[in-house]
């Protein structure tokens, strides 16, 4: 396994800082905010994976999060579960949930996925009404605000923070660990060409529904710490508009790198605020309208169009102003993804 | 039985509204490849349009033509303005772009007409029919008949005309087509307008029977979507053909299989069509694109 | 530090920068009280402006108005309101957010007209919790009146879903007691709220209900629930639906040749949605359809033209929210309890805290909404949470309501809810 590179290390390490730091110097309501930019960032990374690495898309993913969210709601509100022992087994069932979708995902592809997922979507508020003797149904459940654990001399909702954005860390490593070498290839080489992959000996149902499996696992633990905070779940809590709201981060962040889903996960969270106070009578065009332009000047995505922004600095070699007549070579292209 | 008969009349009432609107999807995605989230939005704008001219005084036959023209235009333009830049990019980029839209143009609607439901009127005469006891109105009868005009006059355009030909290259074959003189960037355009024109059409048929409000396009389109997809996403005849056996599936399963009951109709009928994926890959009449390797 | 780090970080501030910028203005109070200051008092309240249930965000924009005459004319005891109203989007996660912010950042004096059932149980235990009044919430479930012992600091203003139910159910073993009762619900609390008050209105003769259809707000259309109903042979048909819904079911009744006693739900009666069923369907859908109203209806102009309240509410709408739609119940709605919120501040005088403003809003006897039905008083009692609880019933004839009987107060049979 290839050693990470002193760049990334620094950028991490800033990172780190930056989110240890942030708590003391915002206001108290942007904390709470940015534990569902954590959840955010944890689902859409889930979506780069499948997404952006392996390309399958899927609209489902609030499917997921919902899945994650009532769980740990349930065991909770009446087992009485702890959500640090709730939020794993929240995974695991996502997990679950997700190696079965996938495996349903293997025969589908492009617009047959993104509808036979996005069924998924708009089935997933029904089915939580339905099993009201489990879920609640539509009065949904409340939750115990979270409390630091005695001797640690810090709000319930600072501690929320840290826990979320610990997980967020930690599931960041534990995928860049999956995705490094073999995994990660064979990923790419899937969506980029399947028939090449498999002549070369890449087992396909092996690595397609492992991404599926992994990304709702993340989907899951989103969910658990976007239903933690908000201390009550319901069925309108996780509707397709969610789903939606994932990818368009993942895609805005900028599908092809991880930190584009930290990029995504802030996006998501606080563009509609924006939007309210660019027009409050009609958010929603604003905010479509940001889409739009995002996607028509940043095609890549923020962080996508950064990076290729810096490979074609890195690529042209310093031109003496007056004297070459020559201009500098062509960044490196990008190719067009194909229709498929 | 005849209660029978009823939901399954009804069924094709509300299929033939999912197969109008799939219809326009499957235009958009003949020429795009992809699937145009805001085509509901567009339609249900149009619509409005429609509505402000009967308000202006023109009867509604002529209101409809004018709007279908008018659907067409925007549609081009909208190309010409939205996509064209991120033609070339990834197709994700293309989706959320058809998000972008679908969420301004909706919030739109709101700002411009308000949300207060309204009545649409109908082109058709409002006296109920029966038939052996079972009831429907005119209105129903038209949609289907409308839908079914439209899908054979679009077939027609494709498979008999010159431009209908060069659409379908453009599509299939960019590269070659522009060889070839085509204009690709506006055959592309064409098909948006023409995507937005029967889009148009389906929102008149629709809107007497759903009513008129900014959002009377979003459940229709989620069902359009998996009528399209059920008819394989290529074929307009499987739009059609789709919608009307959705419609008639969802009413059916909701009314008689007890343990599905209302609450899980739009599940289990999606269920289904993921089943019907799973078997058969490209939908009922679409074909299975071969790769050469 | 190499250009990409530099980036990075830089990009790292930009987005603490950015979100800091969403912040919005903040308020710093001088007095006592928090978001009171000698000058202003601060509201916070969110509405869905985005979304499905855009069309209540009118309601935000009618107390918007309301507030802004309110200013115009001397404020409250000196004092002019700001009203900091924003889209939650129908979304419990989102409300949340946005009333930590309301409370902890804006510094607010009172929450008022939150709006839904899921939002406002979302924000209810935070609000609770910070002594934060929840003043007045934009929803007919019954729980903000039942559970306020242990939530103190909420209070809800719109007669309560069941118990207008309940009217019906009495109204159907007074008038039609052989009735076979059919019932279209939309699948929510707010549909089951009703099916709740109806089934204990009914008590003892519940196996009047032959059959009850539910529908989801994504149906595009309820065809398949009508044939259902009208198949069960019921001659009574309750109609516990949203505006769209309400009239697609009336409409689809009549054409499929089905004519019973209809009960509508008043949030779908007023007048431009009764007239556009009557288009579609034909006069044979709306005849005989009886409701309750608690407010006037704005689009009802003949009934109400020379209505001095109407009047003042036109006028309203013609001032401060002039391309409006002034037939719009939701607009109707904000100004009317926006009144009562008014109301409820003068009382408390120039001395303005959150504890006097709850005792005022829980002892409160308003005899003067000019937007209320004529008759209804808002009345209530630290142990009886439900402001309105008067209702009059009224029988489509024609092209207008017409009120049968009189003004009912369901206090009695909303007391027995507890």
């Amino acid at each position: 396994m290839p050693r990470p590179s002193a760049g990334l290390l620094v950028r991490v390490g800033i990172a780190v800082a930056v989110i240890a730091v942030l708590p003391w110097v915002v206001p108290s309501f942007l904390v709470f905010d940015l534990i569902y930019v954590a959840s955010y960032a944890i689902a859409i990374l889930g979506l780069i994976i499948l997404t952006g690495m392996n390309g399958q898309i899927s609209l489902g993913h609030g499917a997921f999060m919902a899945l994650g969210g009532y769980v740990v709601a349930v065991l909770a509100h009446s087992a009485g579960v702890p959500y640090w022992v709730g939020v794993p087994l929240a995974a695991i069932a996502s997990g679950v949930a997700g190696l079965f979708i996938g495996l349903v995902a293997l025969r589908l592809a492009g617009v047959y996925l993104a509808l036979a997922t996005f069924s998924l979507a708009v089935a997933t508020p029904s089915f939580l009404k339905h099993y009201k003797s489990i879920t609640g149904g539509f009065d949904g459940m409340s939750l115990q605000p979270v409390q630091a654990p005695a001797g640690i001399p810090l709000e319930g909702q600072h501690w929320l923070y840290y826990v979320a954005w610990a997980v967020t860390g930690v599931v960041f490593l534990l995928s860049a660990l999956l995705v490094r070498g073999q995994f990660g290839r064979a990923l790419r080489a899937l969506r980029d060409n399947p028939i090449a992959a498999v002549s070369f000996g890449v087992n396909p149902y092996f690595y397609k529904t492992a991404a599926f499996g992994w990304s709702a696992v993340l989907a899951g633990i989103a969910g658990g710490f976007y239903a933690i905070p908000t201390a009550f779940v319901s069925p309108d809590t996780f509707t397709s508009a969610l789903s939606i709201t994932l990818l368009i981060g993942a895609v805005l962040g900028g599908i092809s790198t991880f930190w584009g889903a930290l990029v995504g996960g802030i996006v998501v969270e606080f563009l509609p605020l924006v939007a309210q106070q660019v027009n409050a009578a009609a958010p929603s065009v604003v905010y479509g309208v940001a889409l739009i332009l995002v996607m028509m000047f940043l095609p890549d995505g923020i962080v996508g169009s950064l990076l290729r922004l810096i490979h074609r600095f890195r690529r042209a070699p310093p031109q003496p102003a007056l004297e070459s007549s020559t201009p500098p070579p062509a960044p490196v292209a990008v190719a067009p993804q194909s229709r498929e | 039985m005849h209660d029978l008969a009823q939901q399954i009349v009804s069924g094709l009432a509300q299929g033939s509204i999912f197969a109008s609107l799939a219809l326009a999807l499957v235009l958009i995605y003949r020429a795009m490849g992809i699937v145009n989230f805001a085509q509901g939005e567009l339609a249900m704008f149009t619509t409005y349009i429609a509505w402000q001219l009967t308000q202006m005084g023109l009867p509604i036959w002529l209101a409809f033509g004018v709007t279908v023209v008018v659907a067409f235009a925007g549609g081009v333009a909208l190309e010409r303005i939205v996509i064209r830049p991120v033609e070339r990019a990834n197709q994700l980029t293309v989706v959320i772009v058809s998000l972008g839209l679908f969420i301004s143009i909706n919030g739109l609607a709101g700002w411009f007409w308000g949300y207060i439901v309204k009545a649409f009127p109908t082109p058709f005469p409002t006296t109920p029919l029966q038939i052996f006891g079972v009831a429907f109105s005119a209105q129903d009868v038209g949609v289907i008949v409308v839908s079914v005009i439209t899908l054979g006059l679009i077939s027609l355009f494709f498979q008999k005309t010159k431009l209908g030909l060069a659409m379908r290259a453009a599509a299939l074959y960019p590269e070659q087509s522009r060889v070839l003189g085509i204009r690709v960037g506006w055959m592309l355009a064409l098909g948006w307008g023409l995507a937005s024109a029967v889009g148009a059409i389906s929102g008149i048929m629709i809107a007497p029977v759903v009513f008129l409000d900014p959002n009377m396009m979003q459940s229709v389109l989620v069902y359009a979507f998996a009528a399209a997809v059920l008819g394989g996403i290529e074929s307009p005849i499987g739009a059609v053909v789709g919608g009307l056996v959705l419609g008639v599936a969802i009413n059916l399963i909701g009314t008689y299989v007890e343990w599905i009951g209302n609450d899980l109709r739009l599940a289990a009928a999606l269920a289904i069509i993921v089943i019907v994926l799973v078997v058969r890959p490209a939908g009922l009449f679409g074909r299975v694109a071969v790769q050469r390797v | 530090m190499t250009p990409t780090v530099r980036r990075k970080a830089a990009v790292g501030i930009f987005a603490a920068a950015f979100a800091l910028a969403v912040t919005g203005s903040t308020i710093a109070p001088v007095s006592a009280e928090t978001g009171v200051t000698d000058t202003e008092i601060l509201l916070g309240g969110t509405h869905p402006y985005s979304g499905p249930a855009s069309a209540y965000g009118n309601i935000g924009k009618g107390i918007a108005a309301y507030f802004s005459y309110v200013n115009d004319h001397g404020g409250v005891n000196g004092r002019k309101i700001k009203y900091i109203d924003k889209d939650d989007g129908y979304s419990p996660p989102q409300a949340v957010q946005i009333v930590h912010q309301l409370v902890e950042q804006d510094k607010v004096f009172a929450i008022f007209d939150t709006l839904g059932t899921a939002v406002n149980t979302a924000i209810r235990p935070y609000l609770n919790q910070q002594g934060v009044p929840q003043m007045f919430v934009a929803t007919g479930a019954s729980t903000w009146g039942h559970d306020y012992q242990k939530f103190p600091w909420t209070i809800g203003w719109q007669p309560d879903y069941q118990s207008e139910a309940i009217l019906y159910a009495q109204d159907i073993l007074l008038n039609h007691p052989n009735a076979k009762v059919a019932v279209l619900y939309q699948n929510d609390d707010y549909g089951e709220d009703y099916n709740a008050g109806l089934k204990r209105g009914l008590a003892k003769h519940l196996s009047m209900i032959v059959k009850m259809a539910s529908y989801e707000t994504s149906d595009p259309s309820v065809g398949s629930q009508i044939a259902t109903l009208k198949a069960s042979g019921a001659d009574t048909f309750m109609i516990f639906a949203t505006p769209k819904f309400a009239i697609q079911a009336m409409v689809l009744a009549a054409q499929q040749s089905w004519h019973p006693t209809i009960y509508l739900n008043n949030v779908s009666a007023a007048v431009p949605f009764m007239l556009a069923a009557a288009k579609a369907g034909g006069q044979s859908a709306v005849s005989g359809v009886i409701s309750t109203a608690y407010l006037k209806d704005p689009a009802n102009h003949a009934r109400y033209a020379g209505d001095a309240g109407m009047k003042w509410y036109n006028e309203i709408m013609t001032k401060y929210l002039p391309a409006a739609d002034k037939d719009d119940g939701n607009y109707f709605y904000g100004v009317s309890i926006g009144y009562t919120m008014v109301d409820v501040l003068k009382r408390a005088g120039k001395d303005l805290t959150r504890k006097k403003v709850m005792d005022i809003a829980t002892n409160l006897v308003e005899k003067d909404n000019p937007l209320a039905y004529p008759g209804v008083t808002i009345r209530t009692s630290p142990s009886f949470r439900y402001p309105i609880t008067q209702m009059i019933a009224a029988k489509w004839l024609g092209t207008d309501w017409s009120p049968t009987g009189v003004l009912v107060d369901t206090r009695a049979m909303t007391m027995a809810e507890k």
